[in-house]
């Protein structure tokens, strides 16, 4: 796959994993710019999530593994910054992936992945990744995580 | 040197100093959701800083955004003095943040528009997460200040002595002038009301009293800091100095 399909490159991508959460791909994340195929070459325009966040270095990683397995070599990965990442670019398909997967997506309103109700409570902005906030659910009781909306 | 490249890395030190004072938070927070808070605000402010050296880097064209953040001394870093102050007790931490956050917050929201396509979409990008940690820190303001008799007067006290080194957010030398002409840079002038503002309606909220404006800390934009961040270099450089092309 050396000749400019870019469609190709695109499905390889979406078989890259999150690595913070696995039930999304990077395609679906919204990281994922633009793939663009010029002098012989693929360049994969990525963004970050958050300035500083850590998953970025390891599906960049994760790719070119990803790449190398499927004999793709002429490539390069550009970081860009502008537009800034948004959790607008998530489709609700991918919404309802999260949420089955037990993490409240990114909405004006907070509604715990358990149990449906929005009788919930906020115990902190921070949670175990950047882009994720600690809730608990008033109804159920169970704690859950909310990707915050940016 | 390039005053759009010392500009730049104006704005990456005062990054990467806080975020380093605020990693010294992890394993030490108050409570566990407190100590995630810190070390993810600690994360934020290192990514934002390596997309501003980033570019410092590309003006450069020599240094590596490495070499810029380990290999620079003390005299070679210009961030306000405010950044480098000693995390102290919790309170203290918050006053410095707050103080800072307000600052960043209306700092960026006039980037956002600067003719330097970069740094504008740098500080679109930076502005997501200073508008939480501004959150953060004004929340906790409140709750310290507005709470026991002991947390008032503890951050009082911090928000005295921190008080000298609020000055600096607003001078402007000859590179901000140059810079602003250029329509690149900000206005840090034009901040000062926005700032005076929303910093009183916080402080009457937290019910902590306005300190009186008496000397003012100056000279980080030569260089020039106070006894803090040598010790701050000494222990964030020391890996990649003693180890010059450690991988990890």
């Amino acid at each position: 796959m050396q000749n400019g399909n870019t469609e190709h490159i695109w499905e390889l991508l979406n078989t890259v994993p999150d690595p913070e959460i696995p039930a999304i791909s990077i395609v679906e994340l919204g990281v994922i710019r633009d793939v663009i195929f010029s002098d012989k070459s693929y360049t994969i325009l990525i963004t970050p999530t958050y300035s500083g966040c850590p998953a970025v270095k390891t599906f960049t990683d994760d790719i070119k593994i990803s790449f190398k397995e499927n004999g793709i070599r002429n490539f390069k990965i550009k970081l860009v910054y502008s537009p800034a990442w948004t959790t607008d670019w998530m489709t609700d398909k991918t919404k309802e992936k999260l949420r089955r997967y037990g993490i409240a997506p990114p909405s004006s309103k907070v509604v715990c992945p358990q149990c449906n109700t929005n009788r919930v409570e906020l115990i902190s902005e921070f949670g175990a990744t950047a882009c994720k906030a600690m809730y608990k659910c008033s109804d159920c009781l169970e704690p859950f995580e909310f990707f915050k909306c940016i | 040197m390039s005053n759009l490249f010392k500009y730049t890395l104006r704005i990456a030190d005062r990054s990467l100093i806080l975020g380093q004072r605020m990693s010294e938070w992890c394993s030490k927070g108050p409570t566990l959701e407190e100590d995630i808070a810190m070390s993810n605000i600690a994360l934020d402010l290192f990514g934002q800083a390596n997309g501003f050296y980033e570019y410092a880097a590309q003006i450069d064209g020599k240094k590596s955004t490495d070499d810029l953040a380990f290999k620079r001394n003390e005299r070679e870093f210009f961030n306000h003095q405010l950044s480098e102050q000693e995390n102290g007790n919790f309170g203290t931490t918050t006053v410095r943040n707050f103080l800072h956050d307000t600052f960043n917050f209306l700092f960026y929201t006039e980037l956002i528009s600067s003719k330097d396509e970069t740094l504008a979409a740098l500080a679109a990008k930076s502005i997501k997460e200073v508008k939480y940690h501004l959150r953060h820190s004004t929340n906790w303001l409140i709750r310290l200040g507005d709470g026991t008799e002991e947390s008032n007067l503890k951050v009082q006290k911090a928000l005295d002595f921190l008080w000298q080194y609020t000055g600096e957010f607003f001078e402007m030398d000859e590179i901000d002038y140059e810079i602003l002409d250029l329509e690149i840079g900000v206005d840090n002038k034009k901040i000062k009301e926005k700032w005076d503002k929303m910093i009183n309606n916080s402080l009457k909220e937290a019910k902590l009293k306005r300190p009186v404006d008496g000397y003012m800390a100056t000279g980080s934009k030569k260089g020039i800091h106070t006894e803090h961040l040598g010790f701050l270099l000494a222990e964030m450089q020391f890996l990649p100095r003693a180890y010059p092309n450690a991988k990890w």
